[in-house]
């Protein structure tokens, strides 16, 4: 690659950077299309570039497709255009605790539970047995209210049926064949220490702020 | 009551049965491998000949349309168990069971990836904030008083108020009717897959009458007659005419789009430098 060919591959790569970034909407990633706006028609390979620079960050660039496609068919340009690009931890070497983001052990367990159930009912589960399957190890009053927030958060959407779905945060967020497989896996084990009252009021807060 | 009567009452009966039943699993109630296919399209075939009325001939292709979808369903059924995301729920269910929260929490984290986002300000975004501060007049030079007489107060007719353009010469709802009908002509005459480019229907000679035009547009659209079609990736806005005004559209939230008809634009159209 030439010098100057390095030059505006650089300044794209700091455009993309600054895209994928930035808060720019209400949700957050970018789509396709307006990467293509701003970068130009070559924008794939810029987040490739991207992507291999955020490897040493322990990040990636996460690119989510409209329904119906899956990510071992190579992606035509229209379906880039319409995808959704976001930067994620890449989660390979990170430990636990700053991964957490500042989530209580409980309502995270809780968003696996419901998460994997849904996947396992076809991607449609009705609210009712979703609290049913929470309400085995969480207590009632909590329970609504952690369904209400993980729909706040974009990770689960109900239609007038009462009918949970999986949302967009959990199609780019959350690996579903990952979860399915190692919750299958999952034997049991040492538990994990609790995060303490103190802490976990202080994180509660924290992620509320982030988040609202 | 004759023997091949009894044969078509039970017929009928059967295809009744079948129609409920292939409800039921359409309504997800039931198993759709429940319904043992073979054995209904054998019974269907061996009844029709019997039908000679419409409505027996109604209910036999109503049976036979059920059945289509409840195929359907058992290929959904086999297509998503072979897919490598199947589990089966009560094998889910058992495990949720019997893992702790933590471990569940622990295998949660291995396969989320949260977004990385910033929400903080830069230099860049304060040195413009600052800049825009220097240049922005203060309140009371934007917002001038207004310079306006006192006047008597009086009574106005109707027809004083349609010559100074506040008031139309026709009733609204009856003006709408008609800007609809416009419409639809207008598709017939130039557009193209049952649409025309929003510009091309509101642009007219003058930008006062394009704002006029816009304006009735933007109620044809909310209240159901039209709807509008945008391309992100073109950058195109067409208007598209319902047969009947949609009155459902109006029970729903809807969403605003904003569409700025500025006399630039007007007169970038009418050079045909707008699309």
């Amino acid at each position: 690659m030439s010098s100057k060919k390095k030059g505006v591959y650089s300044g794209k790569v700091r455009r993309a950077t600054q895209m994928l970034l930035y808060k720019r909407h209400q949700k957050p990633g970018v789509k396709g299309w307006e990467l293509r706006k701003a970068l130009g028609s070559d924008y794939p390979k810029v987040l490739d570039i991207l992507d291999e620079h955020l490897r040493d960050l322990d990040l990636q660039v996460k690119t989510v497709f409209e329904e119906g496609k899956t990510s071992e068919e190579k992606p035509t340009l229209d379906e880039l255009d319409k995808a959704r690009f976001y930067v994620t931890l890449r989660g390979d070497s990170v430990s636990k605790e700053p991964k957490m983001i500042g989530w209580r052990i409980d309502d995270l367990a809780g968003l696996a539970i419901t998460i994997s159930y849904i996947i396992s009912k076809k991607g449609q589960a009705s609210r009712k047995d979703v609290e049913k399957l929470l309400g085995e190890k969480l207590p009632d009053w909590k329970v609504g209210l952690n369904i209400d927030r993980y729909i706040r958060y974009g990770y689960l959407m109900q239609d007038d049926k009462q009918q949970l779905f999986l949302d967009w945060r959990t199609r780019a967020e959350v690996d579903e064949k990952a979860l399915i497989d190692l919750l299958l896996a999952a034997e049991k084990g040492e538990a994990t220490e609790l995060p303490t009252e103190e802490n976990e009021s202080q994180s509660e807060e924290n992620h509320e702020e982030i988040n609202e | 009551m004759t023997t091949s009567e009894t044969h078509k009452k039970m017929g009928k009966e059967k295809l009744q049965r079948i129609i409920e039943m292939c409800g039921a699993i359409e309504n997800h109630t039931v198993d759709p491998f429940t319904l043992n296919v073979d054995e209904i399209i054998t019974w269907v075939k061996e009844y029709f000949p019997d039908w000679e009325q419409v409505e027996e001939l109604n209910l036999d292709s109503e049976a036979l349309h059920h059945l289509a979808s409840v195929i359907k369903l058992q290929s959904e059924w086999v297509k998503h168990r072979s897919t490598s995301l199947y589990t089966d729920p009560f094998l889910l269910e058992e495990k949720i069971m019997q893992t702790s929260k933590q471990q569940l929490a622990d295998v949660f984290l291995k396969a989320w990836h949260p977004i990385i986002e910033m929400e903080q300000l830069n230099l860049r975004s304060i040195s413009d904030g600052l800049l825009y501060w220097e240049t922005l007049s203060p309140l009371n030079q934007r917002w001038k008083n207004f310079d306006a007489q006192e006047v008597a107060i009086s009574t106005i007719s109707r027809d004083e108020l349609i010559a100074q353009r506040i008031l139309s010469n026709r009733e609204f709802s009856v003006e709408l009717e008609s800007y609809w009908q416009e419409l639809k002509n207008k598709i017939e005459q130039d557009g193209a897959e049952g649409k025309v480019e929003y510009w091309n229907f509101i642009g007219a000679n003058s930008y006062e009458e394009t704002v006029q035009r816009a304006f009735l547009t933007s109620f044809l659209v909310t209240y159901g007659y039209a709807t509008l079609e945008i391309d992100k990736l073109e950058e195109t806005v067409h208007i598209k005419t319902f047969e009947k005004q949609q009155t459902r559209l109006l029970s729903k939230q809807s969403t605003s789009i904003p569409i700025s008809v500025t006399c630039e634009n007007w007169q970038k159209w009418k050079r045909g430098e707008l699309n």
